[in-house]
């Protein structure tokens, strides 16, 4: 908002101060200024004692590719799973009634504040070769889920898709459900509404959700390891290979974090009319 | 046959809608009422966005809600359009992909629904903005376009819930007049919801007008605005009403005034008169009018170009009066003056 120059401020004090600077005290300025430096000088040592010149050599070594190829291709699949499950998920919270809804979405958003490393020892009790589903999955299938690529995805899943399940339910909520009324009245059926009306129009907070679940996935750690362990090519993803790699060779390490830093740049870019357009 | 026959009670905590309602083909009927009448329940309970907790709704003789029965057929599998207040054309689609939209439910593929969409605009003179999208459409626009998203499906019941109300008043008049135009067309029956008389006068055969969930009224519209029988039709249609017991050429009301009329009736009656009928004057005057009543004036407003008076006393009435009549009559709030109407231009019916 401009302030119109012909019309004198209602306040004659504001006349003097140009628009927008307040004073700010030095006890606030302070502690202001320490929390972000403290917030922005570990990213510019990153990039300060990043070894440009071997970078191109380091990136393209095999085993960095490797795991930045097993990263992309598990947070990508742990996003459509969470997608595919997640969507529907939102619209039962957002729109539907039964006793004990609430619950259930405190239920669902738990993995979001849940450490990481829990859900994974969780996922391995029910999950693991001896988990309550795990034993009748491998009986019954063949299939066993800890340590492989498979599992990398399932713990990714478990953190990632609360993310994406508030980020829709929130956008379903916002919507107009008498779209979908209006959708019934033409002769389309629930699930026609649902596809052709509703999906649309929430389909800004789908994305702003599934890029979210991504980043969550792609940075994930502690569940990761502990579902899925630490195998090179199998299993090991980025955040663990970077892990690994500070102790081994800390110039690759610094090399994976410049990748995964690029990355979280880039989603906060694409989410900046979302998350970063507030005055 | 009775196109459209329905007997609709929906019980909702205190408030009971019990509306009786038929139509023949070609009908077009207007529920019209003030806010919170039940208006828009009994809308959305023919559209089967609200099963009824009794009674029933038969369309062609099929029937489509009946709770005895057990039976609902929920508003997808109705042959019904609606045109809704705000419309709620999707804002993500065009509006020709809006008008296809039922098309597309009926199964039809995309070109050929778009294909039988399109002359429904046309009819409309919207074929050059088919490709916008609704928010790019101006208001009478993205009317027009909900009467064809709603009319494409060829309903056998056609639902408009305050067609105009959304509009600002220039539009409304173009928009009301094309709306009538479309509805005479329409071979079907439409039933529309309103609590604006003009719309409803202009837009509807029969009026069924109904307060606190009960139908008070019904006729044609000529007849309910000439022979109200509710304070609010009254009100309405700008009349002033009052009911009492006829006995020859005079009703007594139940305070004891007597009007003078000029209908020879006995028993329960209305009185109704319009406010230009009634003359003001400072003093008592020396007049023929029979009926005399001394008033005090309540408020004044400006009507068009005339000044409606409210009228306290033993009979509170409404007058008109031209700008100059009230300016000789120096009128203020709580002037007391003499109010006159003659019997010949009152209208005395059978309550």
């Amino acid at each position: 908002m401009s302030t119109p120059r012909t019309t004198p401020a209602p306040h004659p004090r504001g006349r003097r101060r140009p628009r927008g600077a307040t004073r700010v005290p030095a006890a606030l300025l302070l502690p202001a200024l320490l929390g972000l430096a403290f917030l922005v000088l570990p990213l510019l040592g990153l990039l300060i004692r990043a070894p440009w010149s071997a970078l191109p050599a380091l990136l393209t070594g095999p085993e960095v590719w490797q795991a930045l190829r097993l990263s992309l291709i598990s947070a990508t699949a742990a996003t459509g799973v969470s997608l595919l499950l997640g969507v529907p998920l939102a619209w039962l919270l957002a729109r539907t009634d039964f006793p004990g809804r609430r619950l259930l979405r405190a239920l669902v958003t738990l993995p979001l504040v849940l450490p990481p490393v829990v859900g994974g020892v969780a996922l391995l009790l029910v999950l693991g070769r001896a988990g309550i589903v795990g034993r009748w999955l491998d009986a019954a299938t063949g299939i066993t889920l800890p340590f492989t690529t498979a599992g990398v995805v399932v713990a990714e899943t478990f953190v990632a898709m609360p993310f994406l399940v508030i980020s829709v339910e929130g956008a379903l909520r916002a919507a107009d459900p008498r779209y979908e009324e209006a959708a019934a009245t033409l002769g389309a059926s629930r699930l026609t509404a649902f596809r052709r009306v509703t999906l649309p129009l929430v389909a800004p907070g789908i994305g702003a959700g599934a890029v979210l679940a991504w980043a969550r996935a792609l940075g994930e750690f502690g569940a990761t390891i502990t579902f899925a362990g630490n195998f090179p090519g199998r299993t090991q993803t980025m955040p663990l290979a970077v892990y690994l790699a500070m102790e081994s060779d800390p110039q690759a390490a610094i090399a994976l974090s410049l990748i995964l830093l690029a990355v979280s740049i880039a989603v906060l870019a694409g989410l900046r009319d979302r998350w970063m357009s507030t005055p | 046959m009775t196109t459209l026959d329905a007997e609709l009670r929906v019980g909702r905590g205190a408030f009971t809608l019990d509306v009786a309602l038929s139509a023949q083909p070609g009908e077009v009927v207007a529920l019209l009422g003030p806010n919170g009448a039940g208006k828009s329940t009994a809308l959305r309970a023919l559209a089967g966005l609200l099963p009824l907790t009794d009674g029933h709704i038969a369309l062609y003789g099929e029937q489509l809600d009946s709770p005895a029965d057990g039976l609902f057929r929920p508003a997808e599998q109705r042959p019904i359009g609606v045109v809704f207040q705000d419309y709620l054309l999707f804002p993500h689609l065009s509006a020709l992909d809006n008008v296809a939209f039922g098309l597309r439910c009926k199964g039809l593929r995309r070109a050929a629904a778009r294909a039988e969409a399109l002359p429904w605009l046309e009819r409309m003179g919207l074929a050059e903005h088919a490709g916008r999208r609704p928010a790019k459409l101006s208001g009478g626009q993205a009317q027009r376009v909900a009467l064809a998203r709603a009319l494409a499906v060829r309903p056998r019941l056609l639902l408009l819930d305050e067609p105009l109300a959304a509009l600002d008043a220039r539009t409304r008049l173009d928009v009301r007049a094309e709306l009538r135009r479309h509805l005479a067309e329409f071979e079907a029956v439409a039933v529309l919801v309103t609590h604006d008389p003009l719309d409803a006068m202009v837009l509807a055969d029969r009026l069924v007008v109904i307060e606190a969930g009960r139908v008070v009224q019904t006729g044609r519209p000529a007849e309910v605005a000439r022979r109200p029988r509710t304070d609010y039709i009254a009100r309405l249609v700008g009349l002033n009403l009052y009911q009492g017991v006829a006995d020859g050429r005079r009703v007594t009301l139940p305070e004891g005034q007597v009007l003078a009329t000029d209908e020879e009736l006995t028993g329960p009656a209305f009185v109704a008169f319009p406010p230009d009928a009634v003359t003001l004057h400072r003093h008592r005057p020396e007049t023929s009018a029979r009926n005399l009543f001394p008033c005090t004036v309540a408020g004044l407003d400006l009507h068009g170009d005339r000044f409606r008076v409210d009228l306290a006393g033993p009979l509170p009435l409404a007058a008109d009066l031209t700008p100059t009549a009230a300016a000789d009559l120096d009128l203020t709030p709580g002037t007391r003056v003499w109010a006159a109407v003659k019997a010949t231009q009152t209208h005395a019916y059978p309550a």
